[in-house]
């Protein structure tokens, strides 16, 4: 195979590596503090994605047309809007049911992902369609051969990087993230050591959700396209790399994540039967990896579970 | 006393009032109900509530209608373009033993699946909008019948005109349902009698999100034009990636993107994407004119989008049969085997053996300018505008 089509694979792998990392973490956060799957969350990366592109429609319609000054407000506001929803939902849905058993949460979640799916598409204004999303950043492109890099593209990998890095940073360089560390290890004792319990947790869900947000957004410019159903797979998939990884490990998350796309994008190129087989092909691989080892290819430091 | 004998005559004289208004609306006049179902929520909703408001209208308007024989009410059930919802939603029409008729279904892997609940209950169906063949030629079931063509119709036309351009290679991307399948079928085995090439075949899941890795492969490959069978979401999904990647082969699609969505998903890229549908634009059709002002006044929320009009077309021939035959579901039945030339505001509509209207109009069209554009009427075919890689 040409090395310039390899490079695009390898391009296109790295972006959707990037997307599903960024779902993952959110997952392994949740998992890490308060021990719930919340599988509302690839919906709630659909509610950012929209919030970013309403935001950018009602900055068209006041006249502010500088894609820079666009690009960040939209982030912003998406961000910020999806982490006050996923403190909204900590607050009042996870917490209240924290001693039900955990099938509980999970079916509430899974319950509420399809409340926030079909708000979407109700309540944005022909929601039911494919929505144009707009392309903000510079879409010059770099040819070699038959590579195409575009510059929206590598912007876009540097961001996810340097938003992964940060949250990294945050969770282990500063006092936040040893709360946040401390809770996750082990709830009572941080309660007995003036940790903020409550605090903590809503942070966290807000983290969480702003960087699904975040990937909503990214999503929505990589593909110049949004749904109201493309949270249901991302959740999926999100979910599925999160646990693949080690649920409750960051780093695990973001393997996963990459480790997904590779195998998608292996998938539909190099299986000689139709692409129709490359999720069947990646959930397989990860089906088989889940009974190699069963809690993830890298484990969480402490496990509760003896 | 002489109040309460006050109070009795004023009742009294309003009853009679009542009375006297009332008959001209609704005595005499027995009720009859008639179904539809589509897909009203979901990825191809648009299409479905636009089906659901035209079929609406020709009850509508039929019951303003002061010489029809009964008064009509419209139930309507939700597909969710799902084969095992719609064999829900078919069972709850069927199984009312007070509908008589019913248009269903936009989506074909629906309609297949709903023949036989239909075929079972007895109820008299006209299909509205979905295309695959074999919901009308995969059985000898009396109740189906269908207004619009099949994919059958499309794809010869579609095969014989893309070569006529001078393309020669394609690259078929198909979502994995009937729908697409149906669409890949025809299409290659069209265009392998009319000497085109295929250089490979991807089937897809309805609702991937990502199509990079198949795109860079149809850029690896090289065709002439992406032949791409399936539904408005994920046709603008791969025209936006296709950009991207720097795919620059043409777009051909079927008449599943052939909606006002596709151009709103796709934005300007939309610009030169050809495709196909049966029967031809709404205001080009011999009641084009005629529909699209009554729904205009009846303020639909909604466009009525590309299958309103055989919505509408379906309900009527429904109703006409109805008005002819009584609220019976044998003598709807056998009455709508035998249409044949009867006017409709789709054109003549005449059933073969199969329940399928015979008489197929196929329309080309590429999007120009925002707009689904008859080819016939395009400035790519006076030449004043190309194509991606036409010849």
């Amino acid at each position: 195979m040409d090395i310039g089509f390899l490079a695009q694979y390898l391009i296109n792998g790295l972006m959707l590596g990037m997307i599903y990392a960024l779902v993952a973490v959110g997952f392994t956060l949740f998992f890490g503090v308060l021990d719930v799957i919340k599988f509302s969350h690839g919906d709630v990366l659909t509610v950012g994605a929209f919030a970013g592109l309403a935001t950018y429609l009602g900055l068209q319609a006041v006249g502010i047309s500088n894609p820079a000054i666009q690009i960040l407000i939209v982030v912003i506001i998406a961000t910020t809007s999806v982490a006050g929803l996923g403190a909204l939902i900590a607050r009042y849905i996870v917490m209240p049911i924290r001693s039900a058993p955990p099938l509980n949460t999970l079916l509430i979640t899974l319950m509420l992902g399809t409340v926030l799916r079909e708000s979407v598409r109700l309540f944005y204004p022909q929601g039911a369609n494919p929505q144009s999303f707009p392309s903000l950043l510079p879409t010059q492109s770099l040819t070699l051969g038959n590579f195409n890099l575009r510059l929206d593209n590598a912007i876009m990998l540097i961001a996810g990087v340097m938003v992964i890095v940060g949250v990294q940073f945050l969770l282990n360089r500063t006092k936040l993230g040893l709360a946040i560390r401390a809770v996750a290890q082990d709830e009572e004792t941080a309660k007995t050591m003036g940790v903020n319990f409550t605090l903590v947790v809503l942070i966290t869900f807000a983290l969480g959700s702003a960087l699904a947000a975040f990937g909503g957004v990214m999503n929505g410019l990589y593909y110049n396209e949004v749904n109201f159903g493309m949270g249901l797979l991302l959740g999926v998939i999100g979910f599925s790399s999160a646990i693949v990884g080690g649920l409750g490990n960051i780093y695990g998350a973001i393997l996963g994540g990459f480790l997904f796309a590779g195998l998608q994008t292996i998938g539909a190129v190099s299986l000689p039967f139709a692409s129709a087989y490359k999720d069947v092909f990646a959930f397989a691989i990860v089906i088989a990896i889940m009974a190699w080892r069963p809690t993830g290819l890298i484990q969480e430091k402490i496990s509760e579970r003896v | 006393m002489n109040r309460v004998r006050l109070l009795a005559t004023v009742a009294f004289g309003a009853t009679i009032a009542l009375a006297a208004t009332v008959p001209n609306t609704t005595f005499a006049k027995d009720k009859v109900k008639v179904g539809f179902v589509g897909p009203l929520t979901g990825g191809v909703s648009a299409n479905g509530i636009g089906g659901r408001n035209s079929a609406d209208l020709a009850v509508r308007l039929r019951n303003k209608d002061a010489k029809a024989k009964y008064e009509y009410e419209l139930i309507v059930q939700d597909d969710e373009c799902k084969p095992n919802i719609g064999v829900q939603a078919a069972t709850k029409v069927a199984a009312d033993k007070d509908v008589i008729a019913a248009a269903t279904h936009y989506c074909s892997a629906v309609a297949i699946a709903t023949v036989p609940t239909y075929h079972k209950f007895g109820l008299p169906v006209v299909v509205w909008g979905a295309v695959l063949p074999a919901i009308t030629y995969g059985n000898d079931y009396k109740e189906v019948h269908r207004v619009n063509g099949t994919m059958i119709n499309q794809n010869q036309i579609a095969a014989k005109f893309m070569r006529s351009l001078g393309y020669k290679t394609w690259a078929v991307i198909h979502d994995t349902t009937d729908y697409g399948k149906g669409h890949n079928e025809f299409f290659s085995e069209n265009l392998a009698k009319e000497g085109g090439k295929i250089l490979a075949t991807f089937g897809v899941t309805s609702d991937q999100q990502d199509f990079t890795a198949e795109l860079t492969k149809i850029k690896e490959l090289n065709p002439d034009a992406i032949y791409f069978g399936g539904l408005t979401p994920i046709g603008v999904r791969i025209r936006a990636q296709m950009d991207k990647l720097g795919v620059d082969s043409l777009l051909q699609g079927t008449s599943g993107i052939v909606s006002d969505a596709f151009i709103e998903g796709a934005g300007k890229l939309a610009e030169g994407t050809v495709a196909f549908r049966e029967g031809a634009p709404t205001e080009k059709l011999p009641g084009g004119k005629f529909f699209l002002e009554n729904y205009k006044s009846e303020k639909y929320d909604n466009p009525p989008e590309a299958y309103g009009a055989f919505a509408f077309a379906a309900m009527n021939l429904i109703l006409d049969t109805i008005e002819k035959e009584g609220p019976d579901r044998k003598k709807v039945r056998d009455a709508l085997n035998k249409v044949k030339g009867v006017d409709s505001i789709v054109g003549e509509i005449s059933f073969d053996d199969h329940g399928q209207n015979t008489v197929a109009l196929i329309t080309k069209y590429v999007t120009q300018d925002g707009k689904w554009t008859v080819w016939e009427d395009s400035e790519y075919a006076s030449g004043k505008r190309k194509l991606a890689r036409q010849k």
